[in-house]
């Protein structure tokens, strides 16, 4: 039993809590949320390469034994996830510095950030459902406060029902836990994995899982349930929308992949069907708004949508092709969703606007960012070298060996209109007739640049390098596909 | 016993969910709070009712005599965090209504042009 996977979650607390105390003091603000961020970073590193060589980290909080006390566990997945989190809190802190404005840096900007970072750490680490829950509260409270910082006035509209929403999504979250416990009497994740498949009566399970897909499903925007998403995150700045885009719905994509791998299995033939059929809508929502709108935000937005689909049609096919492969497309996703909204982020500024058809000709000024944001945009629709490549193909090949090979094709054949959404922001803004652009001073595009480049960079890395993190991503997926690993772990403890 | 607590969350989902459907943002408020309200009977109720002994071990109590003690601890985090998020969306509303001039749902509608 170490305590090291803690560190992730209770770093950024402590920084967090320091950083309420002096919120005009600008510069020791900043300095202190970089320190913060990478000291979880630092520690999540370790904790990742102690889960790769010693297997699964547990710790049950006061030593109660696991069933009793509240455990939290670290499995190659999780520990993976936390990694590629804090890397993307600690460069969204970098990106914010110049862009965010003096006026939100002192009203508490950082902190909230950490506190996100809180919630999504140990969302990602907890191994019992009810913490599942008040981890998610955690990461949704520091995103009202991000959704509504600043407080403009399309930010107060839209926030109004991103938090209606998810208020309505933890009641039922309350309730599904509330049945979960009735019939099997336990609420922590292994423990469960071990009860449910002594209890006879799936049908009242089977009713549970979806249950929980309809709250998972609104964290993670599937499809009938991503109609709140586009407005809301459309409202807030460019640095809490990459925020956003790439930590909350992967949130409750995790938590489905986590429910649906280790315990919800009872009724395969009906759960994972349905979350096959609805991972396929999903793409097509995505694809329909992502090629409707001529904004670059929006078109990323609904790039988001057709993400959490492929993840999800992956998990759906409970194979180990298709599991491998969502955890690599999951974290392939998560990096280039970040990357591509900094991208977004600059031509924004440029441009003094979002609407594509006021954009043209940044070829001839800023070469660089248009190489950069082409290499992105190839990324994201997975043209081989580079990240999407991989993680998509082994989920189109688990699909071919699972139940739903006509998925596969749709999947195929939606990556050309993503191609399609994200190449015509490269034609409108770069190519064609000039366009005044705002003059930016060159520390600032700098400032605003690097990060998104280190970004971009690890994706290369990550796509072309995607053979050195096989045995990392295999591993995760053997203890999805192999309950047993988890439950020993936890409760040998 | 079971059977009045079901009815009663019933009914508090009813009007949580009639309350919800309004137009006026203080009436979705308060029809967020029945929501909560409702969620946490239910996990009380799910927790089995009944036994009066405290849950800690002692003489001539068998284990059917013993409450549950999870679905209070459980119960206890929720109406903390629901209490958390009400005030929070109060504060928003009354904010939004300065900024915007109108708690009426109807004219908060998303366009595509935020202006």
């Amino acid at each position: 039993m170490s305590n090291l996977l803690l560190f992730p979650i209770i770093i950024p607390l402590f920084f967090a809590a320091i950083l309420m105390m002096f919120p005009k003091n600008v510069k020791l603000q900043r300095v202190l949320a970089v320190v913060g961020a990478g000291a979880a970073l630092l520690s999540a590193l370790v904790l990742l390469a102690k889960v790769n060589t010693d297997g699964v980290q547990a710790v049950t909080l006061g030593s109660w034994p696991a069933p009793f006390g509240i455990s939290m566990v670290s499995d190659p997945l999780s520990a993976l996830l936390v990694v590629t989190a804090s890397v993307l809190v600690l460069l969204v802190i970098f990106y914010s510095i110049p862009t965010i404005g003096l006026r939100r840096e002192q009203s508490y900007y950082y902190p909230a950030v950490l506190f996100l970072m809180v919630g999504v750490n140990g969302a990602f680490t907890t191994g019992d459902i009810f913490n599942l829950f008040v981890f998610v509260e955690v990461l949704l409270m520091a995103s009202y406060t991000l959704i509504v910082h600043g407080g403009e006035k399309p930010q107060l509209r839209e926030s109004i029902k991103y938090l209606l929403v998810n208020i309505i999504s933890s009641a039922l979250f309350v309730a599904a836990v509330a049945f979960l416990y009735s019939v099997t009497g336990t609420l922590n994740m292994a423990d469960l994995a071990v009860k449910i498949p002594q209890i006879e009566e799936t049908g009242i399970l089977t009713v549970i899982a979806v249950m929980f897909l309809v709250v998972f499903g609104f964290k993670a925007a599937i499809f009938p349930l991503y109609f709140w998403l586009p407005g809301s995150y459309y409202a807030p700045p460019i640095p809490i929308l990459a925020l956003f885009g790439a930590l909350l719905t992967k949130v409750g994509v995790y938590a489905i992949m986590r429910t649906y791998t280790l315990f919800f299995t009872m009724n395969v033939g009906f759960t994972h069907e349905l979350l096959g059929i609805i991972a396929i809508l999903t793409i097509f929502a995505g694809c329909v708004g992502a090629l409707a709108y001529f904004d670059v935000k929006k078109i990323i937005i609904y790039n988001i949508i057709i993400a959490v689909g492929v993840i999800l049609f992956g998990v759906a096919q409970l194979n180990q092709p298709g599991i491998d492969g969502s955890i690599m497309y999951l974290i392939h996703d998560m990096m280039i969703k970040a990357a591509l909204f900094f991208l977004v982020g600059i031509i924004a500024v440029l441009f003094g606007t979002t609407d594509l058809r006021k954009m043209g000709g940044l070829i001839k000024t800023y070469p660089v960012l248009g190489w950069v944001y082409l290499l992105t945009a190839f990324g994201l629709a997975g043209i081989p070298p580079l990240s999407g490549f991989p993680g998509k193909l082994l989920i189109i090949q688990g699909g071919f060996e699972g139940p739903q090979f006509w998925g596969s094709i749709v999947v195929l054949a939606t990556s050309l209109i993503v191609l399609l959404s994200s190449v015509r922001i490269f034609v409108y803004a770069f190519w064609g007739q000039p366009v005044e652009t705002v003059p930016l001073k060159k520390s600032t595009f700098n400032q605003m640049f690097i990060p998104t480049v280190i970004l971009v960079a690890m994706t290369v890395v990550f796509g072309v390098g995607a053979e050195l993190f096989m045995p990392l991503i295999s591993g995760a997926g053997e203890v999805l596909l192999n309950p047993s690993i988890y439950i020993d772990a936890v409760l040998k403890e | 016993m079971e059977i009045i607590m079901s009815v009663a969350i019933g009914f508090l989902f009813m009007a949580a969910v009639y309350l919800m459907l309004s137009k006026s943002l203080i009436r979705i408020i308060i029809g967020t709070g029945l929501l909560s309200h409702g969620a946490h009977l239910l996990l009380l109720t799910m927790g089995g009712l009944g036994g009066n002994s405290p849950p800690v071990v002692a003489h001539g109590v068998s284990v059917s005599d013993y409450a549950d003690p999870l679905p209070q601890a459980l119960i206890l985090t929720a109406i903390v965090i629901s209490f958390a998020v009400t005030s929070f969306f109060l504060v928003l509303a009354y904010r939004s209504y300065q900024e915007l001039g109108t708690d009426n749902m109807n004219l908060l509608r998303g366009t595509e042009d935020y202006e």
